[in-house]
């Protein structure tokens, strides 16, 4: 590979840098108060105050926590009903009707009942992010599912497959990629739901140290924890975009 | 290996009252328009629809087995490869569900690809196969298992016209040599002329006609069968004399060569498409070259069919395309010249 050519790979970064000079120089400039606008240097150095004395991993992890185990569990939840949908006529012709109800409802509209019903504590985000994963997941393994054409499974079973075995065997595979691409989506709509409900509800987190850092007018500390978000949900996107192309080498 | 009989085998909106014997180890080839039922024929021996009446393999029913307790190869019209499996995984994956050790999967697969051509493709995924190797893969998958049957559906359909000529014969050459009993299902009447297995006529989910393929074609059973296969002409003759690769017989005092390979010669088969008709004679045919009158002209969808008497007792049809014959500038009752390459006149002993 060439000089210029990896040049180029990194040309992206060329906005960004430009971006952040420029938001250095106008906040020098001092046109705003610098409680308001924090020139970038002093957000880095915030973060790294923030990262020393643990109080960023801290809420970092509870909120990390959360997303990951609702999505587990609201994927799973999610998968596991769209494949009974997906194959069984019959459950999808029961279920689906009340799941087509649930589903417009915003998540967090679901908030104020929870809180009662469940209480302020951890089962409360993780519920919420379970929702927020849950049917997603279930529409789009249900359409992964009927879209494999049904002759593959003809022939696995001509060949000697049990309809268990043909299912696990063509049916699951080539309806993952529907499902991958259903958590890629689930994993942005999980971090924008956590901080929502730690702003508004929970004590942890990094939702709840953005709306804290509010009361507190640390603009620096609001800019870590964006950063924060930006990088946590870009990984998740990337991450399991990996995992879909590794799983579609056949395409 | 295995027979199959086919006891009054109905499927609710297809098939209808099917009834047939194919012997032990030979290829059946079930003829008839799209729509006929044939696939439908072989996904009731395959066990993946639901009919009425009984199939038996050597004599023992298979109704209510399950698909993967029939043993039976079978091979799809589009192949169906599995996207996601490499050849190889293809190929293995009926050894690979009957828990068959490895050692002997690998000796297998081996074995099967060198015989199918297309062991250097074993690690490709199907889309980067080509029609042709595809259906190779599809056909060793379908062979791997060691069917009691082999069912092919339009196996050459989904490959162009020149490659399919060759094809035809690769696959008739391979199920002789591996003496499978087979149905192949096929809407082209190329495919059944020039071989010796029994054909079955299908038609509306109906076995309208079972024989030979020339037995059918000048004695069709009725006028559903004789309009599917076309107005051939069936003459039979006597020979006159043999000239090297030809022999020259005699139709009703028509003298008529034909190819010659040895064998009797009690009957020629010409198909209209191959009877040349214009109005003048033609130089490029030396031999079989006939004055006749045009009395008839049908017209069928995209074709025309005409009559042309060459004498008292001989009557030829000819089917030109409808472009074709509007350029020919034919009227009925005209005194038209006849043509027919002897290659193309099929002999029956």
């Amino acid at each position: 590979m060439g000089l210029v050519q990896k040049c180029e790979r990194f040309s992206w970064l060329i906005p960004i840098a430009v971006l952040l000079v420029l938001w250095e120089v106008v906040a020098r400039a001092h046109l705003f108060p610098e409680y308001l606008f924090p020139p970038f240097s002093k957000v880095v150095l915030t973060a790294f105050l923030l990262a020393e004395n643990g109080i960023l991993w801290e809420h970092l992890m509870a909120s990390l926590l959360r997303v990951l185990v609702g999505l587990l569990i609201g994927s799973m939840t999610g998968v596991g009903l769209g494949v009974l949908m997906g194959y069984r006529e019959k459950v999808y012709r029961a279920l689906h009707p009340i799941f087509s109800l649930l589903m417009p409802i915003p998540v967090l509209g679901w908030l104020p009942l929870f809180i009662l019903w469940v209480g302020i504590n951890e089962a409360l985000p993780i519920l919420l992010i379970f929702i927020c994963s849950f049917f997603p997941l279930l529409y789009n393994t249900i359409s992964g599912i009927r879209s494999v054409d049904r002759g593959y499974v003809e022939i696995a079973r001509s060949l000697g497959a049990s309809e268990r075995r043909a299912f696990l065997d063509v049916v699951m595979p080539l309806a993952l990629q529907n499902i991958i691409t259903g958590m890629r989506l689930e994993a942005g709509m999980a971090w924008r739901t956590i901080v929502a409900a730690e702003m508004i509800a929970i004590p942890m987190g990094i939702g709840s140290l953005l709306i804290n850092s509010q009361y507190l007018l640390r603009i620096d500390v609001i800019m870590v924890c964006l950063g924060v978000l930006a990088t946590m949900s870009l990984l998740f996107e990337k991450i399991l975009l990996w995992v879909e192309r590794k799983s579609m080498k056949w395409r | 290996m295995t027979s199959i009989q086919l006891q009054n085998v109905s499927n609710e909106y297809v098939l209808k009252n099917v009834n047939l014997t194919i012997v032990d180890k030979t290829l059946f080839m079930l003829i008839g328009p799209s729509g006929a039922g044939k696939t439908t024929l072989l996904k009731a021996i395959a066990g993946l629809v639901k009919y009425a009446g009984r199939i038996l393999f050597d004599g023992e029913p298979l109704d209510g087995v399950p698909p993967e307790g029939r043993g039976v190869g079978y091979v799809p019209q589009d192949f169906t490869l599995f996207p996601h499996m490499t050849v190889e995984e293809n190929v293995a994956y009926g050894l690979k569900v009957k828990n068959v050790p490895y050692v002997e999967v690998v000796r297998r697969i081996k074995e099967l690809l060198e015989i199918m051509g297309i062991y250097e493709l074993r690690k490709r995924y199907p889309r980067d196969l080509s029609g042709g190797e595809k259906q190779r893969v599809a056909i060793a998958r379908a062979l791997a298992i060691d069917p009691k049957v082999l069912l092919l559906d339009e196996p050459l359909s989904n490959l162009d016209p020149r490659t399919s000529k060759y094809v035809r014969e690769w696959l008739k050459y391979i199920i002789r040599k591996l003496s499978i009993t087979t149905i192949w299902v096929t809407h082209d009447v190329n495919d059944v002329e020039e071989s010796n297995c029994k054909v079955g006529v299908m038609l509306d989910g109906v076995l309208e006609q079972v024989g030979h393929y020339h037995e059918i074609l000048s004695s069709p059973s009725n006028d559903k069968v004789s309009k599917f296969l076309g107005l051939a002409n069936v003459f039979p003759c006597d020979v006159v004399s043999f000239r090297g690769p030809f022999a020259e017989v005699d139709v009703n005092g028509l003298r008529i060569m034909v190819p010659y390979d040895g064998g009797k010669v009690s009957k020629i088969v010409i198909h209209p498409h191959d009877v040349v008709v214009s109005k003048e004679k033609s130089w490029a045919f030396a031999v079989n070259s006939y004055e006749g009158v045009l009395e008839e002209v049908v017209n069928e969808r995209c074709s025309v069919n005409l009559k042309v008497r060459v004498n008292d007792e001989v009557v030829f049809n000819a089917e030109l395309p409808e472009d074709i014959y509007k350029l020919t500038n034919l009227k009925t009752g005209e005194k038209v010249y006849l043509m027919v390459k002897p290659r193309s006149i099929k002999v029956i002993s």
